[in-house]
Formats: structure tokens, C-alpha cells, sequence
């Protein structure tokens, strides 16, 4: 063999429209923990300003729930909160070795449920906010 | 006298040899129009073929060959094939080639599914190539079939890949039968409860075809993964109660370390691929139990 062929990675990431649901609860897993963990940070930053005095904190969580931005950023963060428990759940069961038959369904659940908890949230995180 | 015989002599061996010569570039250039002349009336044949079939279908082949000028780089070529009836993805890339480019090249043997060497990446996903239906792929009829090499494998000529590092892999695990005590007569069989039999049936009928490692994002990433394949043949060794616990152990150890079982991050694209309908995900959730019970002992 004087050479070779190798397709590379990018290819992989092109071929997007033929990954399975397995696939997808994976991507959308790793995304939505790397989402938490950036949220865990800017939220220990906030509650720091705790330590400078109680009306600074206030002053802080007062400015931010005033920005649309923060408002439509937390149905985001829910989103992910959510769907990031449940499809640990169905992890949880994948481990134990239970239901592995129907994991691409627990998936589509899972994104179901997430969908329809956001959506009820709306109301809520928004009221005020326009 | 003697010079004179001997030039003679070496004249009449070069006109030989010219002739010789010139007959062998004959029969050659001869050959060469058989040949030419072969895959007209071959082609001529598919013509016919295509002009009475009932349907077509058209297959978008990867192509690529280091060693021939000008096709270094991969392409796609598509070919025009007649369906009929029961017809295989392996039984288009026979017509083609038989038809249209002799030096189309793909592995292939039994052709029913267990010799394992037809693995390939057909319309996005890992099949055999003689157990894929043409009419079970989606929308066969009007759009084209593409056939591709195994992804993740490195390609050597067209279709074929390089499977080395998947053989190895496999091997890594010892995929060998080594019992602890062998039967006292000569011709006893081992005997194995049938509880134990069906447990580890699945996990028998591995082909080494290599789909499940192609299809496995971990695997990719990672060279030294052992892979759903050979960790699948590590779980028919370990759950076989004819081996002993000794044995058992040693084999624990080796899916056990940071590139066997716990790399598997459940992505089921392995299960969903395999031609043998293994459960291939769930028997490495199951060693990786196994594991944790082997190394958490409370007691
Ligand atoms: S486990 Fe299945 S997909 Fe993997 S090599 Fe064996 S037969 Fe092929
Ligand atoms: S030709 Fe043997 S498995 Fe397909």
C-alpha cells in the first residue's frame, strides 16, 4: 500500500442529518453540561457581590432581571437544566441496563417533556419583562 | 570458419528474437482488443439489459486508487444498473463492475451475511453490502444509492479498507476459549448449562465485519478504544462459566483499563449497525458492572 485515505473529522460532523437518536441525546448532553457548568461560574460571580454588601447583591440581581436579554436567557438555561436531568435519568437506566431497547425513545420523551415544561415557563420568566 | 558460424549464428537468434519479440507485442495488442472488444459487447449488454428492465437504479460509487495516475484523487462515480427482484447492494456493485469498470474494487465472499468482509457506508449508514436490500433502502428508486468505504477506516482502493487496527483491537482481548479443567475422555465435550449458553449467544455471532467500530464516534476519537467488537468478544469469554475465576479476572483487567469498557459513552450507534443484531451496548453496560462489582467490595 504506497497510501492511504483518510476522510478526517470535519466529514463526520457534515454527515449530521444521519445521526441517530442515540447520537443526538450525546451532542445534546455534552452541550447542555458545558452549558451548566458556564452558568454555574457566572452564577457564583453574582452571588459573590454578596460579600460586598447585601444592597450591592440586590443592586446586581435587580439590574440583571431588568435586561430582556437575561429574561430570554433563563427559558434558555431551563431548557437545558431540564432536558440535561431527564436525559441523566435515562442514563441512569441505560447503566443499570434497563429498557436499553427503547432508549431512543426515552430520548424523544425526554426532549418532549423538556419542550413542554420551557414552554409552560415562558409566562413566568417573561411576565414583566416586555 | 568457427566466427562465421558463430555470427550466423547470433544473427539468426536476434531475427528470432525480433520476432519473437514482435509476435509477443501481437499477441498482446491482440489480448488488448479481446479485451476492449469483451467490454464493449459487456456494456452493450447492460444497454440491452437497461432498455428492457422493468426499473433502474442509479449507484453513486467512491472511488480511489493511489497507484494509478490521475485517480489519486477520491470521486464518485455513478453507474446505471437493472433492478430486479431480491437484488443486494453487493449484487449492483458486482454488475458494475462486471459491466462497466473491471477495476472497481470491493471485498466480498459468501454473500448470506457471514464471512463479515462486505462491511459498508451505504446511504449514511454501516450495512453488509449482500444482506442490504436494495428495495428496503428509503426512496431507492429516484434518488441515487451512494456506496462508500467504512468511515474512521483508512481507505487503501475504493471500497476497501484498511482493517488492521480493528483486527488488533480484537486480538487485544484474547478472543480464545480457555477453560480451567479440560474433560477427563477424550472425545467429552464441554459441557455448558443452557442458561449460560443463552446468555452468551449473541454475543457469539460476531462476524468481525467491522461496522460497529466504524460506526462509533468514541472509537474514532480515540486510536486505543478497544471498541463495541472486541469488547464484545471479551463479554462471551468472561460470562462463559467454563472459564474460571482466575481467567475471569484477567480478563476484567483487560476491559477494565482507561481504553476498554469505560470509554463507552451509550451513543447505541454500534447496536443500531450491527448486521447480527448483537446488543452490543448493553453487554458493555454489563461488563461495566461488572467491573464496579469486581473492584467495590465492602466487605
Ligand atoms: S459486533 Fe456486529 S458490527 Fe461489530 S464486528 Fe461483530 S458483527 Fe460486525
Ligand atoms: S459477502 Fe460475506 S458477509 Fe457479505
Amino acid at each position: 500500500m504506497s497510501q492511504s485515505y483518510d476522510r478526517g473529522t470535519i466529514e463526520d460532523f457534515g454527515r449530521w442529518r444521519e445521526f441517530t437518536a442515540g447520537m443526538w441525546a450525546w451532542i445534546f448532553h455534552k452541550f447542555s453540561g458545558w452549558v451548566l457548568i458556564g452558568y454555574l461560574f457566572t452564577h457564583i460571580a453574582v452571588l459573590s457581590t454578596a460579600t460586598q454588601s447585601g444592597a450591592m447583591y440586590t443592586e446586581t440581581i435587580r439590574g440583571l432581571e431588568s435586561l430582556v436579554a437575561v429574561r430570554v436567557l433563563e427559558v434558555g438555561l431551563l431548557a437545558v437544566a431540564v432536558f440535561h436531568i431527564l436525559n441523566g435519568v435515562r442514563l441512569l437506566f441505560v447503566d443499570l441496563g434497563v429498557g436499553l431497547e427503547a432508549q431512543d425513545k426515552s430520548f424523544y420523551a425526554s426532549l418532549v417533556v423538556s419542550a413542554a415544561i420551557v414552554v409552560a415557563s415562558v409566562p413566568t420568566f417573561l411576565a414583566g419583562a416586555f | 570458419m568457427s566466427t562465421e558460424v558463430t555470427e550466423k549464428e547470433t544473427e539468426a537468434q536476434t531475427e528470432t528474437e525480433a520476432e519473437s519479440g514482435e509476435s509477443a507485442h501481437q499477441s498482446r495488442r491482440m489480448e488488448q482488443k479481446r479485451q476492449q472488444a469483451s467490454q464493449r459487447d459487456l456494456e452493450e449488454e447492460a444497454r440491452t439489459e437497461i432498455d428492457e428492465a422493468e426499473q433502474t437504479i442509479e449507484v453513486k460509487v467512491f472511488r480511489f486508487d493511489p497507484e494509478v495516475a490521475g485517480k489519486e484523487e477520491p470521486r464518485f462515480d455513478t453507474f446505471h444498473v437493472p433492478f430486479f427482484k431480491g437484488m443486494t447492494v453487493l449484487d449492483a456493485l458486482i454488475y458494475a463492475r462486471d459491466h462497466y469498470d473491471s477495476s472497481l474494487t470491493f471485498r466480498h465472499s459468501c454473500r448470506q451475511a457471514i464471512c463479515g468482509s462486505d462491511a459498508l457506508f451505504v446511504n449514511g449508514r454501516q450495512r453488509l453490502g449482500c444482506k442490504t436490500q436494495i428495495a428496503d433502502l428509503e426512496d431507492h428508486l429516484n434518488s441515487t444509492i451512494r456506496i462508500e468505504p467504512l468511515p474512521h477506516q483508512e481507505v487503501v482502493k475504493d471500497l476497501v479498507v484498511d482493517m488492521e487496527h480493528f483486527y488488533d483491537q480484537m486480538e487485544a482481548v484474547e478472543p480464545f476459549f480457555d477453560a480451567d479443567e479440560l474433560p477427563d475422555g477424550d472425545l467429552e465435550e464441554q459441557r455448558q448449562d443452557r442458561e449460560n449458553r443463552e446468555k452468551i449467544k449473541m454475543s457469539t455471532r460476531c462476524i468481525w465485519c467491522g461496522a460497529c467500530m466504524s460506526s462509533c464516534n468514541i472509537a474514532a476519537g480515540d486510536n486505543e478504544y478497544l471498541g463495541p467488537a472486541a469488547i464484545n468478544k471479551a463479554y462471551r469469554f468472561a460470562m462463559d462459566e467454563r472459564e474460571g475465576e482466575d481467567r475471569k479476572q484477567q480478563r476484567l483487567n483487560i476491559i477494565e483499563q482507561e481504553h476498554g469498557v469505560w470509554r463507552c459513552q451509550t451513543q447505541f450507534s454500534c447496536t443500531e449497525v450491527c448486521p447480527k443484531d448483537i446488543p452490543l451496548t448493553e453487554h458493555i453496560q454489563e461488563l461495566k458492572r461488572e467491573s464496579v462489582k469486581n473492584n467495590l467490595k465492602f466487605w
